[in-house]
């Protein structure tokens, strides 16, 4: 038995029903290279009565070991956000299928709709999600700049989902870089007027919401991962307004709406 | 004032005319008169006294060098020359005459504008005066040819003068063979030496002796004169009447260029910024109040004042104090001293103007091949092409623990002021391993470390590095990316030996980068395909790789990625950790994740990791081996001791020919049977032998061989015995 439990976006996000799930599992493991929660998991482990061994990306994405010991034992393994929204588990879960291992998927908070909704933006309105890796010497991939501006041009926002592997990326760092892509391309997209709303720590007791211009953003101080950041499309007068509300948005963006 | 400092004088003004420069080199293949020549022309010129000149030699800066015979260090020394009324100051660099080193030699050529080609008459054209003659040709540096030891062909091989004319004849014409081969199109017939208009000289170094065509018009005599005083063994007035410094340097002036000229073709070749730009003009132009440009040649460490950097001012004015750029490092440096070499002395002076050799300290992160410049970010001179890569290894550990952080710095120097030695860490052992161009090199390098550095080292028997290659073709193999979210496809197969044969030599820029229009056009040139030639995309060492999919989305942003699998594969084959050799791997097919953050380093890299290496596994991989030419000089009767030797070393002969009584063996053997040959050679011969080797490239190993190599190769490498089946690959 395999089971993939999201554990949404905090520590106090986990359901009954995953809280159960571990309860009964024999191994609990954890992987936190494609997410992780902004607090710890001591408090799981506390409530579950279970102990969590966090594995590396090495060790999941090989997968044999995990999947001959679900051929007998109940196999949890658990992740941030919603189990399989922001990884590659599916092609885990397909070969535990195949070797007619049971599985089954427990759902958790995800920040994919989790930053609208902190946002007041229309989930209906969003885009394809876009993540940032972080350049790596030579290699800089300038898909992500693409993919956010075929957003922009269909009036749509876009979630971009931040690096977490190593060291998770701050928003300061990602703006740097969204800049950094605007000087190659040339396509107006990064302007310093552009409007941008970071996300730090969404759901945990410290969480921060903020809009404003890139320019004044880049330089602000958001604290300690983890980050993601909105770019909000066209936007509908109530969008703008809860921007303006909630996330401190300067009040011109409404003008002419 | 003695004549030495009168000339330092001359020379501190000449520096400032262009037109009055020679930089110049000689080149020659081992034991044909070299040293002796340099030493002569340095004494002749009043650069040292003419009495000692001969026993001792100022080109030599290593007393171990003089034990061996052989010239290690590529110095400089400037002279003052008289011609036609003019004074002329002739900058002479020193090359190493050994092709161990051949890294040096070619350093040194980048420095000269001419060369003196020195060739022995009774040995005539070696393979090694083709190595040095091609290094300088490629370099656009023109030759001249001085035949030396021509007292041997009277005294000691009795030939009439005849017989003298015609050894002459089968000299130059073989030179201007080579010329013609080598030459860059432009000058293949500009280029040719001829003794009609004093481009070929001949004489004796050791008696200081020298004719020219040119100066026999000019003093009355012939060569039916020169055969009479060597008859009579007079050679002592010879050297009166037509001293070797003055005829060979007459015909410096004469026919080799100036800076001023030399740099107007030699720049485009060996300098591929902007030649519109304010200093690619000065370059071209040698112009001393353009931006400053200067290439690092040389590097020694002298025990007095520390590390030294020998360099060609192209442009510019190098002054004392001022600021440089070092090609590659972010921050200015600052020049402390800047002197010329006159002999063995540094004169410091306050700056040194375009089309001169500068002796610089303060430039401490430069290595040989530097571009150091007066403003940042200048385009570097094209890096010099080794034309022999290292083959052998030994590891090196300091015998008392505590010298370990020594021993690393004193090894970065040594690759530093040689670039032909490599250092390496076996990241598994955490050894010290040290490569170089032969037995020799290592064993002088190993000595320079013990003596010069101070440092007591142990080091082990040499290993031969060995490289990786494919017999065939393989089929399509499927790399996984560790998430399995990403396929890469890929076929290895052997790269044409023509493609192969041109990336040796250096003729194809390795940055596809900044050349893609180049390398595309000659690749299709050379026979490659045309689709696989403009999907080229990686080239390393003598291995290629190629994208020749169509329309796969995220592939080109992903393909810097894929390089890095391609180069870190070509550093270490799959059968043995081994360099790779004339391989061709084309993607031709991609399945990528939609989102980079699933396809980035941690993905990509493995997938073509395992892509290239599963494909070689399935493409009869084997191991090649390094080979030497070798030339062995013995009397006749001796010849079968020489063949037993050869005999027990794999060794192959080419060819046998008689010189009088002597048999010249031209053989070739593999690098690694060839250890401990200097003392086999010797006491097989009872030291009556002349002998020297060559670096010949790789030659796949005996099949014989292949199994038990491989296992010895790994388990000294720490490496589980048996290399991985595909089937390790496809996971
Ligand atoms: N007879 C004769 N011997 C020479 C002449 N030039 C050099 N030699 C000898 O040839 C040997 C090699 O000369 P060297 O200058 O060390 O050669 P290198 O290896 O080219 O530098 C030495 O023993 C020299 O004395 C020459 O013109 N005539």
């Amino acid at each position: 038995m395999l089971s993939f439990v999201g554990l949404g976006l905090s520590r106090n996000d986990i359901s009954i029903k995953a809280i159960e799930e571990i309860k009964k599992a024999d191994e609990v493991y954890a992987e936190f290279y494609t997410g992780r929660i902004c607090d710890g998991i001591e408090k799981i482990e506390e409530i579950t009565g279970r102990k969590i061994k966090v594995i590396g990306r090495e060790e999941m994405e090989d997968g044999r070991d995990i999947l001959n010991e679900a051929m007998t034992k109940k196999v949890c393994i658990i992740s941030a956000g919603d189990a399989m929204a922001a990884t590659t588990h599916v092609e885990l879960r397909l070969r535990a299928m195949e070797m007619g291992i049971e599985t089954r998927i427990i759902h958790g908070v995800s920040i994919t709709t989790a930053a609208a909704s902190a946002l007041g933006l229309q989930i209906y309105k969003f885009g394809r999600i876009i993540s940032l890796p972080r350049p790596y010497g030579d290699y800089f991939p300038l898909s992500p700049y693409d993919g956010i501006k075929e957003n922009v041009e269909a009036g749509l926002h876009t979630l971009i989902l931040l690096d977490t592997e190593n060291e998770p990326m701050t928003a300061n760092e990602a703006m740097e870089i969204l800049m950094k892509m605007e000087e190659r391309k040339k396509e107006g997209i990064f302007h310093d007027k552009a409007l941008i709303a970071v996300l730090a720590r969404v759901s945990c007791d410290d969480e921060i919401i903020k809009a404003g211009y890139l320019k004044e953003m880049v330089k602000m101080d958001f604290g300690k991962p983890l980050h993601s950041i909105v770019l909000p499309g066209k936007m509908h007068v109530m969008e703008a307004k809860a921007l303006v509300e909630i996330a401190g948005a300067p009040e011109e963006i409404m003008n002419g709406l | 004032m003695g004549r030495k400092e009168e000339n330092i004088k001359k020379a501190k003004a000449l520096m400032y005319k262009p037109e009055k420069i020679r930089n110049i080199g000689v080149v020659a293949h081992i034991d044909h008169g070299k040293t002796t020549f340099s030493d002569n022309l340095l004494a002749g010129a009043g650069m040292i006294s003419e009495d000692l000149a001969g026993t001792q030699l100022v080109l030599d800066y290593d007393e171990q060098e003089q034990a061996r015979g052989i010239t290690i260090n590529a110095a400089a020394a400037s002279m003052v020359h008289e011609y036609e009324g003019d004074e002329y100051l002739i900058n002479l660099i020193d090359t190493p005459g050994h092709v161990d080193f051949g890294g040096d030699v070619t350093r040194a050529m980048r420095a000269v504008d001419g060369a003196i080609v020195v060739v022995c008459a009774v040995e005539g054209v070696m393979p090694q005066t083709e190595t040095v003659l091609r290094q300088a040709l490629r370099e656009r540096v023109k030759p001249v040819l001085l035949i030396n030891k021509v007292d041997r062909l009277i005294n000691e091989l009795k030939l009439d003068s005849d017989e003298m004319m015609k050894r002459f004849t089968k000299i130059i014409t073989e030179v201007n063979k080579l010329i013609k081969k080598m030459a860059p199109d432009e000058f293949k017939e500009e280029w040719m030496v001829k003794p009609d208009n004093g481009t070929v000289a001949f004489g004796s170094a050791l008696h200081n002796w020298a004719i020219s065509v040119p100066y026999m018009k000019k003093t009355g005599i012939t060569f039916k004169d020169i055969y009479e005083y060597l008859k009579k063994e007079d050679q002592r007035t010879l050297a009166k009447k037509a001293p070797i410094h003055e005829v060979t340097l007459n015909m410096v002036i004469q026919h080799l260029p100036n800076p001023k000229e030399a740099q107007k073709y030699r720049i485009p070749n060996i300098w591929h910024g902007d030649l519109n730009s304010p200093i690619g003009k000065a370059m071209v132009e040698c112009d001393p109040s353009g931006p400053l440009s200067l290439m690092v040649t040389k590097i020694i460490i002298d025990p007095h004042a520390g590390e030294i950097t020998f360099g060609r001012v192209f442009s510019g004015t190098l002054k004392e104090g001022q600021e440089v750029y070092i090609s590659g490092m972010p921050k200015p440096y600052r020049i402390q001293q800047v002197a010329v070499m006159v002999g063995d002395s540094r004169i410091q002076v306050p700056e040194i103007p375009a089309g001169n050799i500068a002796a610089i300290s303060g430039l401490k992160d430069a290595i040989a091949g530097s571009t150091v410049t007066g403003i940042p970010d200048v385009e570097p001179f094209e890096s010099i092409k080794h034309i022999s890569e290292p083959v052998v290894t030994v590891r090196v550990e300091a015998k008392k623990p505590s010298d370990l952080p020594k021993l690393v710095k004193v090894l970065r120097d040594v690759s530093k002021a040689d670039p032909s030695i490599q250092v390496t860490i076996n990241q598994e052992t955490g050894e010290y391993l040290m490569s170089g161009m032969g037995e020799l090199h290592l064993e002088i390098t190993e000595y320079r470390i013990r003596n010069e550095h101070g440092i007591d080292i142990l080091v082990s028997e040499p290993t031969v590095i060995y490289r990786e290659t494919v017999r065939k073709k393989s089929p399509v193999f499927e790399g996984k990316s560790p998430n399995k979210h990403n396929y890469l496809y890929v076929e290895v197969e052997p790269l044409e030996p023509e493609i192969v044969k041109a990336l040796l030599e250096g003729k194809i820029p390795e940055n596809v980068k900044k050349f893609k229009k180049e390398v595309t056009k000659q690749l299709i040139d050379l026979g490659m395909d045309r689709e696989e030639a403009k999907g080229v995309f990686g080239i390393n060492g003598t291995n290629i790789i190629t994208d020749v999919t169509k329309g796969i989305q995220h592939l080109n942003e992903s393909k810097e990625l894929l390089k890095q699998a391609f180069d870190e594969v070509c550093q270490a084959g799959p059968k043995a950790a081994e360099p790779l050799q004339g391989v061709k791997v084309r993607l031709v097919d991609a399945k990528l994740h939609e989102d980079a953050i699933h396809r980035g380093p941690a993905q990509l890299i493995p997938a073509m990791r395992n892509a290239i290496y599963g494909a070689m596994t399935l493409a009869d991989p084997i191991l090649l081996e390094p080979i030497q030419k070798v030339f062995i000089s013995v009397p006749h009767e001796l010849m079968g001791n020489v063949n037993r030797e050869l005999n027990q070393r794999r060794a192959v002969i080419l060819d046998i020919k008689s010189e009088g009584d002597m048999s010249i063996i031209n053989a070739k053997a593999p690098v690694a049977e060839m250890f401990g040959f200097a003392s086999a050679i010797r006491s097989a011969t009872g030291g009556r032998v002349l002998w020297s080797t060559e670096n010949m490239g790789f030659e796949p190993l005996p099949d014989f061989l292949q199994e038990d190599t491989t296992r010895k190769i790994r388990e000294r490498k720490g490496l589980k015995p048996e290399p991985y089946t595909a089937d390790h690959y496809r996971e």
